[in-house]
């Protein structure tokens, strides 16, 4: 039911200023109860409510009054004289001062401290408590530990049918990835259905391998280039050279030419230092060096014949297997033959047959890694057959130092590049092993059974074995730069000694002979091999037969002494046999 | 007294020895080798810090009470010997 209050306005009145005034209450409607809506209601009886008995609180907040701060100086006055004595004056102070100093209790105090103090004054001139012992020394580094390498990552040939690893190459920029290339030598013997494919792996994910790079023939070596880490090469299996772009996928970026190429799998691939940075050079089996710019794969810059016997024939000459080559030094490069012959050549040399300076023999057997000592280049590390050699450019003869033959072959080498007496080799039985020649020179410092800080190892199964060397073997010990330069030097001068004598013998002999037939003795040594072989056999046998008549001669003349000085008691005449 | 004179002689002349001074329980400067200022700066100062090291030493241990009180600082050594009324300072540049 509304409620409704009607009133009139005049229209003349609308808009006016309104005046309130107070006025009675009156009564608008008057609604008595209903009693028959009670009937729509029931009683409810009990009612629960919930009540709580508990202290009641009040809350209240407060904020306390900021307490101020103030930072204040202090300004020392001279102070606490008494007040009979003026401070200004100086007289009134003075007077003061030798009251004081008449004091008994003054001169009792001052000679107990005064014995302190000169105790302590004394302690102070004596020895300076802060002074630093071993000022000038480095903090020593305690190598107690023995020398320990561990694996980190395995990385394995994701195909199933195995191939193995035969290069590997890091990264340009730290140790992120690592490039492996995969590749079956064995002649004609790849398995049907090899994949040729070869893969870069990243560190952190040994699982897949990050890229993988597809060539037309597997690849047998694999580098980074050092200026532009998105750019590898690659040297293949039927001789060709490849080069990729990381950023252009996983297929060849470029390809050299087969008429150009090597015939024999390209052994090594290096890059040159150069200002465009697309030079490299590559070796192979074939006797062949070429040097190649990435942009124009299709035919080699420079072919040089390792032949020598300087006479360019191919035929003549050595199949190369390894390079070596030092940014420092841009116009030698180092070449490692399959005859165990290191070739050490001149790049700017004008005629082809100036280019090959000199050769170091000394191996049995192909040379399978060749590389100078990072921080004394003059002195490089050759590995092959079953033993690994340090030479110096300087003796040509025979090198420096050797490590003595392997029960195994030796399949690869490498120096460390943090420190200079360190190098590694690995052998065909699957063992890695260190070696510091400051520590220790007839044996490997370490040896680890397969499967500068980090070392990658490649194997035959086409696992990649991540290592990570200790600490002693990868920091640069206090005077091992001194020592290692020692070292090498002591033992150039022992092979320099050496070669000198053999020279003055060589020389004599010569004389001996001129006095005789000059040309026929010249040309011998080089004709006739078995000849040689023959008589070398003969000497032998005739050494033998010496030695065991020799024997036997011993033999019957101890029986003859038994047998005369009668039962001495003992088998007197078998001593002898 | 003349005992006296011949102690502050000799400690002065030590090696090292910057000044001395002694300082009684007021904070005045009874004797002196270095200028006013200098002296009624380091009397001050000096008087204020060994009252604080004596409480703490007393602090930690009741029985305990301070004796000696070294400050070492780049450029010297400053030595305080306290007692119950005086104060014996020395300024030392330990040899190095």
């Amino acid at each position: 039911m509304e409620i409704v209050y009607v009133y009139v306005k005049k229209r003349s009145e609308f808009g006016k200023q309104c005046n309130f005034s107070d006025r009675q209450a009156e009564l608008n409607i008057d609604i008595p109860p209903n009693p028959e809506l009670a009937e729509q209601f029931v009683e409810r009886n009990p009612v629960d409510t919930g009540i709580q008995c508990s202290t009641s609180m009040s809350e209240h907040e407060a904020n306390t009054e900021r307490f101020e701060m103030e930072t204040r100086g202090v300004n020392h006055v001279e102070g606490g004289w008494p007040k009979d004595v003026n401070p200004l004056e100086l007289e009134q102070t003075i007077r003061f001062r030798k009251k004081v100093e008449k004091d008994e209790n003054y001169i009792n105090a001052i000679m107990q401290l005064g014995s302190i103090m000169e105790h302590c004054i004394k302690q102070n001139n004596a020895i300076d408590i802060y002074q630093e012992y071993f000022d000038d020394e480095d903090a020593v580094e305690v190598t107690e530990e023995a020398p320990s390498a561990k694996t980190i990552n395995v990385f394995r040939d994701p195909q199933e049918i195995k191939r193995p690893a035969t290069h590997l190459s890091w990264h340009p920029d730290g140790n992120r990835k690592l490039a492996v290339a995969y590749s079956c030598l064995d002649f004609q013997r790849a398995p049907e259905g090899m994949s040729h494919e070869s893969y870069i792996w990243d560190l952190e994910n040994p699982n897949r391998p990050e890229i993988a790079l597809k060539p037309s023939s597997p690849l047998v070596t694999l580098e980074y280039n050092p200026k532009d880490s998105h750019v590898l090469l690659g040297g293949c299996y039927n001789g060709q050279i490849a080069c990729w772009d990381t950023r252009k996928g996983s297929l060849v970026a470029e390809l050299s030419t087969i008429e150009f190429s090597h015939r024999d799998p390209v052994y090594s691939t290096i890059w040159l230092q150069s200002k465009t940075g697309t030079e490299c050079f590559s070796a192979s089996t074939d006797g062949q060096v070429m040097w190649w710019d990435i942009r124009k794969l299709s035919q080699p810059t420079e072919v040089v014949i390792m032949d020598i016997t300087k006479k360019e024939q191919l035929e003549n000459a050595l199949g190369a297997i390894s390079l070596e080559f030092e940014s420092t030094l841009p116009t030698k490069f180092m070449v490692g033959t399959e005859q165990g012959i290191v070739i050490s050549c001149n790049r700017k040399a004008k005629t082809s047959a100036e280019k090959i300076l000199y050769t170091f023999s000394g191996h049995h057997g192909p040379i399978y890694a060749l590389q100078r000592n990072p921080f004394y280049p003059k002195n490089f590390l050759t590995v092959g057959d079953w033993t690994a050699r340090i030479w110096s450019e300087d003796s040509r003869e025979s090198s420096i130092m050797w490590t003595k033959y392997h029960m195994a072959y030796l399949t690869d080498g490498a120096w460390s590049p943090v420190r200079p007496a360190v190098f590694f080799t690995t052998k065909m039985d699957g063992t890695l092993d260190i070696w510091d020649f400051v520590f220790k020179q007839c044996d490997p410092a370490l040896s680890l059974k397969d499967n500068g800080c980090f070392i990658a190892c490649g194997s035959q199964l086409g696992t990649a074995t991540l290592l990570e060397v200790s600490h002693g073997l990868c920091t640069l010990q206090r005077n091992e730069k001194n020592t290692a330069s020692s070292i090498f030097e002591r033992e150039t001068r022992r092979e320099k000694i050496l070669e000198a004598r053999h020279r003055e013998m060589r020389l004599k002999e010569k004389g001996k002979v001129e006095g005789r037939d000059d040309d026929l003795r010249e040309e011998q040594p080089a004709v006739n091999l078995e000849e040689l072989v023959s008589k070398a056999e003969e000497e032998f046998f005739d050494i033998i037969f010496t030695e065991l008549k020799k024997k036997e001669a011993e033999a019957m003349k101890s029986k003859l002494v038994g047998a005369l000085s009668g039962g001495l008691g003992g088998p007197g005449g078998s001593q002898g046999a | 007294m003349a005992e006296v004179e011949e102690t502050l002689k000799r400690i002065q002349s030590h090696k090292g020895v910057i000044g001395t001074m002694v300082v009684n329980a007021e904070g005045i400067p009874i004797r002196t080798t270095l200028d006013n200022s200098t002296t009624v700066q380091y009397a001050g100062l000096l008087h204020q810090l060994t009252m604080k090291a004596r409480s703490t030493v007393r602090d930690i241990d009741p029985q305990n009470d301070l004796t000696f009180l070294r400050i070492r600082s780049k450029k010297h050594e400053i030595m305080v010997a306290p007692d119950k009324e005086y104060l014996l300072i020395v300024i030392q540049n330990p040899c190095e």
